[in-house]
């Protein structure tokens, strides 16, 4: 069994609309509509999906806050939601919850874990006894975050003083402290300068090589994705479109790469070179499409035989605009369901 | 030659060495044996720690983390664990709150003030008449600071679930579900004031006057149901306020309906029962049985007969009552967190 496992997870809200004066009409919107699928120990995998696709309820029911309307779900085997609770007999409706959160780590991008109008080192002492975690551990773990973090001089400020980068690292600090086996990180680089996102990439690419510790993350920004995961899942409509390595998402996407070539001079449109694409040219500079899943090197080779080349260069597909063509389908859908 | 040189930088070393310990024991005696005690404290503390991860070496960082996670993943008793929250969430704010210490003073002063600004107003009235509805000053006085430090109790402890409206529809709710710590705990110690003690020293105090002042013939019974019906009478007040708050997982702007009951409840029981309409004390005893907080357990110890027809019993129910209303709160408490929503992204 994986570490984290969810099969035929669903969450369905019920919205109740004014419709005249006394009328309320209900409706049933799936945000997780059967989704299954499983993370093994130490994995780093992607969770995207435009905005409402249901990234944030899945995260939300794996960490125990939203209760699943229906499905199974499983992290470091236990099952938070309550009717397992009933099942097994043990009473409280925070026994499995809070099993569950001694093991798991949570930062949300949107929103502060720590106490607002305390000094980040007066809600890391409260985690340390919340937590139960061990003295030396807690100092070893503070210590080690404060450093990679760059934490030392903000530790006496109140968080609702910090900047959101600086917060974005005091959370993300106070999400380690307790040694969690598994790191949920719901767009952990929201908002953040090219410093900042960089920083926190690092450490969470430290984290995962040296404690071995499973995140799950969710994010708009593909750097993060492409800098930090092997392996990507693609979420729209509560449902899971695509599960595997990010590469493969081109070949799902049928994305294109495109060559740059320049030229010596202004030369007609180069359409003789199989494999690729005419796109467009600007004076001496002509551009041309290929499968992204095919090599460039006959391509470069074809065009460097028969036209005098001076430079050139390849440009990746941009996978925001590979993730748009999945969504192309559905976004019609979304639309009517916004009305 | 060699040898005795030898041996004599042996000797000098372990002499220096000894003298050099003594002279740190010495120290350390001297100057001060707690900073010690802390010294082995922390060593001992560290060495036990370093012996659970021993275990595991560096290369083996997951193994004394499953470790640790299998050791904190212990379940603990529900109410105890709420306590240990409790404590610990408010006596930090507490601790922060006593960083400005006169601002802290300042503030206890005028919540102790308005409180009993609140009863001047009953001063001023039994400056023009005799009696409320049957009932001397004394005897209203007595209503007055039973309740007012039953519900003083309920709302130093539990005043913060009123502000949970607020963090169920922004969601930030979601903070304190994803802690290994009892919710409601969590909910009710955050932001704990103890200004709001205020309200309780009035009350006592209003309390202390009136049992002055009352000319009443005190039996063993009558004197211990003072303490009781102080105690289930901040219990009742607690569980409407959690059972308030439960509600407001549905209905997010309720708190005002909740404090209409609370901090209402609290007016009305201030006054004896005689001046109110049968019906409304019908509904405080049967209804929401705001009446056990203090009105049936009062009138007993001030020998009147109980209100709206009830057995003369009921005046010692009030401990059963409050366990019925946790219960009801608890249940109600449940419901919520299942049917939490949280917020969008």
């Amino acid at each position: 069994m994986s570490f984290i496992e969810l099969e035929s997870l669903e969450k369905t809200f019920t919205i109740r609309r004014k419709e005249g004066l006394l009328k309320r009409s209900k409706r049933e919107v799936r945000a997780v509509d059967g989704i299954s699928f499983g993370v093994e120990r130490g994995e780093m995998v992607g969770y995207i999906g435009p905005n409402g696709a249901g990234k944030s309820t899945t995260i939300k029911m794996l960490t125990g806050i939203l209760t699943p309307s229906g499905g199974r779900l499983r992290v470091a085997g236990i099952d938070p939601s309550p009717s397992s609770r009933l099942r097994s007999g043990r009473g409280g409706p925070n026994r499995e919850r809070t099993r569950l959160a001694q093991r798991i780590g949570v930062v949300f991008g949107q929103r502060t874990t720590l106490w607002w109008d305390l000094p980040l080192k007066d809600s890391y002492g409260l985690m340390h006894r919340m937590y139960r975690i061990p003295d030396a551990r807690y100092r070893e773990n503070l210590d080690r975050c404060v450093e990679l973090l760059d934490l030392g001089e903000l530790l006496d400020v109140p968080v609702r003083q910090l900047s959101l980068g600086q917060r974005m690292r005091g959370d993300i600090a106070a999400a380690l402290l307790h040694d969690p086996e598994v790191l949920y990180l719901d767009e952990p680089t929201i908002g953040l300068d090219v410093v900042s996102k960089a920083r926190v990439r690092e450490f969470l690419r430290e984290l995962n090589a040296s404690q071995g510790t499973t995140v799950l993350l969710t994010t708009h920004d593909l750097t993060d994705i492409e800098q930090l995961c092997s392996r990507v899942m693609v979420i729209d409509h509560g449902k899971l479109m695509y599960d595997g390595k990010l590469a493969g998402l081109h070949a799902v996407g049928e994305s294109e790469r495109l060559l740059v070539v320049d030229l010596e001079r202004e030369l007609p449109p180069i359409e003789d070179v199989p494999g690729a694409r005419f796109v467009r040219a600007e004076g001496p500079r002509q551009y041309l499409a290929f499968p992204a899943s095919s090599s460039a090197a006959p391509l470069v080779a074809a065009v460097a035989a028969a036209y005098p080349l001076v430079d050139l260069s390849v440009r990746e597909p941009d996978i925001e605009a590979v993730i748009a063509k999945m969504y192309g389908g559905t976004r019609e859908e979304r639309r009517e369901s916004l009305m | 030659m060699a040898d005795t040189r030898g041996v004599g930088r042996q000797s000098r070393v372990a002499d220096i060495d000894g003298a050099d310990r003594q002279s740190r024991v010495a120290d350390i005696d001297g100057v001060d044996r707690q900073s010690r005690v802390a010294d082995i404290d922390g060593v001992d503390r560290q060495s036990k720690v370093a012996d659970i991860d021993g275990a595991g070496g560096p290369g083996l960082v997951g193994d004394s983390s499953r470790a640790l996670a299998s050791d904190s993943s212990r379940t603990y008793p529900l109410a105890s664990d709420s306590w240990r929250t409790y404590r610990m969430v408010a006596g930090m704010w507490i601790r922060s709150t006593m960083t400005y210490r006169s601002s802290f003073a300042l503030t206890l002063f005028s919540s102790f003030c308005v409180t009993f600004f609140d009863f001047v107003v009953i001063l001023l009235m039994f400056g023009q008449v005799e009696g409320l509805g049957g009932f001397s000053f004394a005897e209203v006085a007595f209503l007055y600071g039973t309740t007012g430090t039953s519900f003083g109790l309920a709302d130093l402890t539990m005043g913060s679930l009123q502000r949970m409206g607020r963090r169920v529809r922004d969601g930030s709710l979601d903070t304190f579900l994803m802690r290994p710590a009892p919710l409601l705990a969590q909910v009710a110690a955050d932001k704990f004031a103890l200004r709001r003690f205020g309200r309780v020293a009035q009350g006592l105090l209003v309390l202390v006057w009136a049992l002055v002042l009352l000319d009443v013939a005190w039996t063993p019974v009558k004197v211990l149901l003072l303490p009781m019906m102080l105690v289930c009478g901040a219990v009742i007040f607690a569980a409407v306020m959690v059972l308030g708050a439960s509600a407001l997982f549905w209905m997010q702007d309720a708190a005002e309906v909740t404090s209409s009951f609370t901090y209402g409840g609290n007016t009305l029981l201030q006054y004896p029962p005689t001046i109110f309409a049968q019906e409304l004390v019908r509904g405080v005893v049967y209804v929401v049985p705001l009446a056990f907080v203090n009105w049936l357990p009062a009138l007993y110890v001030l020998g009147r007969p109980a209100p709206a027809g009830v057995p003369g019993w009921v005046a010692f129910a009030s401990p059963l009552v409050a366990l019925v209303c946790c219960g009801v709160a608890g249940i109600a408490w449940r419901a919520g967190i299942r049917s939490y929503r949280s917020t969008g992204s």
